[in-house]
């Protein structure tokens, strides 16, 4: 059973860091060998990341983590590196929905607090975070139970495997098309 | 109480109320993936172990950001991708044929859609009235398979347009003003609506231009209504059955209303690294450039090429600035060539790059050298966007672009016509 209780040392980051930032447009040719694109992320804002960062780690960022491409790559090698969750102030749309689909939580908080290297303890369901180091503790909007039942099965492709649908409400069939 | 244009659409595709704040599951119209995350997308597709995707006519697979391809890893997902499309005899947009987002504007968007899209510009389609947005590779697989995606319905920001723009004043400068005053993340998880008694004279290639950059606003969609404008560009394009009128009632509720006057507009730049980061060019004039890029998704079309041509007609690129040109596809190009915008670029020194979007991604064609300057009419200059982490990338108008590349450094269009 995935564990709601997460615990890791935190790894800071600044304002505004974009999908470019996390894994840069150059490494496109990678993208169907991740071990190989994995190695280079991070690689232009924080030179070394890959070989500073440890299984469990938490990202902790400023403003609009994660802004840019849609590329699903840059949640997939944040936690290829050993990255257990991300916190920012915010967190741009498309990588957040990223994030979660590849069972990586990420949660919105104040975090201007949090000094590289603390202790963090995150309660994902309560919507908690336990800064072991300083002794703060902040409140974060806790998930969705939709993304949370997402993030317990590992991502939202074990998840629609498991549940064949969305748990949810909806209409049915689809598409249409207009020449090619 | 009525609704914006993202609860009706919304409400229409899940048969359900969809209010701002609900979660919604709703019927997609059209999935489509590009060559960088459409790999992931195939493979996550067979990771979901269904039988075939929901529907092949509303599945499309776009080879656009490696075109052609410049290297043998990504020619093997390109050979993935082909394979892709003929099992599940979805559509498929060969190499060359264009960047996807202009291709969805030609080929598939229509008023009421919902279109889904792994590359974060599928916004784009907004322009004609389709709640269109990015998504990732899984989102993108799932959508694939069911036909349906989930939504939190968004809550929208009306901005209302009135007045006429300025000579040498262009829709990319109404898109780099807004962003710059909203910020980068000013409309996180949000719809911006686009209204105003200016509408009905913006063409859909300023429309595309404006849509397109809603989401470096942070916004989930970019929309306009379906209008007459809507209404003769699918004409145009021989798809007339495809429009329906589609707009917000008139007592929706907005977040808020922002109201701009086009006729205070000033051409815009924005400097590195954010795109928020927006100034009046005279604030900027001046600074020297390496290279001036006009294409993408957002600035690639017939009438930013016609611009551009006309700015630059009898003139010739500054010596010290290279000027690449890649029309945003076969269509455009097709027809920038029999209008003579085309010889009238290369006349000026220009390279024609084949319709793709390398160059804006850095990918491929036209990556900037360490400390080189480029200016460039795409819709993001983040730090190493054009390949070069120790580059700069400046984003502004096609009118700016050709000026500035006839100077070679940064200047004011209006100088020039």
């Amino acid at each position: 059973m995935y564990d709601i209780i997460l615990r890791g040392r935190a790894i800071r980051l600044g304002d505004s860091i974009s999908t470019d930032d996390i894994i840069p447009g150059r490494f496109a040719h990678l993208r169907s060998n991740l071990p190989q694109l994995a190695e280079h992320v991070f690689e232009d804002v924080l030179p070394g990341f890959i070989s500073r960062v440890k299984q469990a780690d938490i990202l902790v960022a400023g403003r609009n983590f994660g802004l840019g491409s849609s590329r699903e790559h840059a949640p997939l090698v944040v936690k290829m590196a050993g990255v257990r969750a991300v916190l920012a102030e915010s967190v741009a749309r498309i990588f957040y929905r990223n994030a979660i689909n590849q069972g990586l939580p990420a949660l919105l908080c104040r975090t201007g607090g949090i000094s590289d290297g603390d202790e963090l303890e995150i309660d994902l369901a309560g919507g908690t975070v336990s800064d072991l180091t300083s002794g703060a503790r902040l409140d974060c909007s806790p998930m969705a139970p939709l993304m949370l039942a997402i993030v317990q099965e590992g991502g939202l492709v074990p998840y629609v495997r498991k549940h064949g649908d969305f748990a949810m409400p909806g209409g049915s069939g689809g598409g249409h098309s207009d020449g090619v | 109480m009525g609704k914006t244009l993202a609860e009706k659409i919304l409400a229409e595709r899940s048969q359900s109320d969809a209010r701002a704040g609900d979660t919604v599951v709703a019927r997609v119209d059209l999935a489509f993936v590009q060559d960088t995350t459409g790999p992931l997308t195939v493979r996550q597709f067979r990771e979901l172990g269904f039988p075939g995707v929901a529907s092949p006519g509303g599945l499309a697979v776009f080879l656009d950001h490696a075109a052609p391809s410049p290297v043998r890893q990504l020619s093997n997902d390109h050979i993935l991708l082909r394979g892709f499309a003929r099992e599940t005899g979805c559509h498929i947009s060969e190499v060359g044929e264009g960047v996807c987002h202009q291709l969805v504007a030609e080929r598939f968007a229509r008023p009421g859609d919902v279109i889904v899209g792994s590359d974060s510009h599928s916004v784009t389609a907004g322009a004609l009235g389709a709640f269109a947005t990015g998504l990732g590779s899984s989102d993108v697989a799932v959508a694939v398979a069911l036909g349906r995606t989930w939504f939190r319905v968004p809550e929208t920001i009306l901005i209302s347009l009135v007045g006429e723009f300025p000579r040498g004043v262009q829709a990319k400068d109404l898109a780099l003003y807004l962003i710059g005053w909203l910020g980068a993340d000013g409309a996180t998880y949000k719809a911006l609506e686009f209204g105003g008694e200016a509408l009905p004279r913006m063409t859909m290639a300023q429309r595309l231009t404006v849509a397109n950059m809603a989401v470096e606003a942070g916004a989930k969609v970019g929309l306009f209504p379906g209008d007459e404008v809507t209404r003769e560009f699918l004409a145009g394009q021989g798809r007339g059955h495809s429009y329906r009128p589609l707009r917000a009632d008139g007592d929706a509720d907005y977040e808020r209303v922002i109201s701009v006057d086009l006729g205070e507009l000033e051409p815009m730049v924005s400097l590195p690294h954010v795109v928020d980061n927006a100034v009046a060019v005279g604030k900027t004039a001046g600074v020297k450039l390496q290279q001036v890029f006009i294409g993408t998704c957002t600035n690639g079309r017939l009438e930013d090429l016609a611009v551009a041509a006309d700015i630059m007609g009898g003139k010739k690129r500054h010596p010290d600035t290279r000027l690449l040109v890649a029309p945003a596809s076969r269509q455009v190009l097709s027809q920038a060539l029999e209008a003579g915008h085309v010889q009238k670029l290369i006349d000026a020194g220009a390279i024609i790059l084949p319709p793709g979007c390398g160059a804006c991604l850095g990918l491929h064609q036209g990556v900037l050298g360490d400390g080189e300057l480029c200016l460039s009419t795409a819709n993001r200059n983040f730090r190493g966007r054009m390949g070069n982490p120790e580059a700069l990338v400046y984003l502004a108008s096609p009118a700016t672009a050709a000026a500035s590349a006839v100077a070679g450094e940064i200047s004011d269009p209006r100088e020039l016509i």
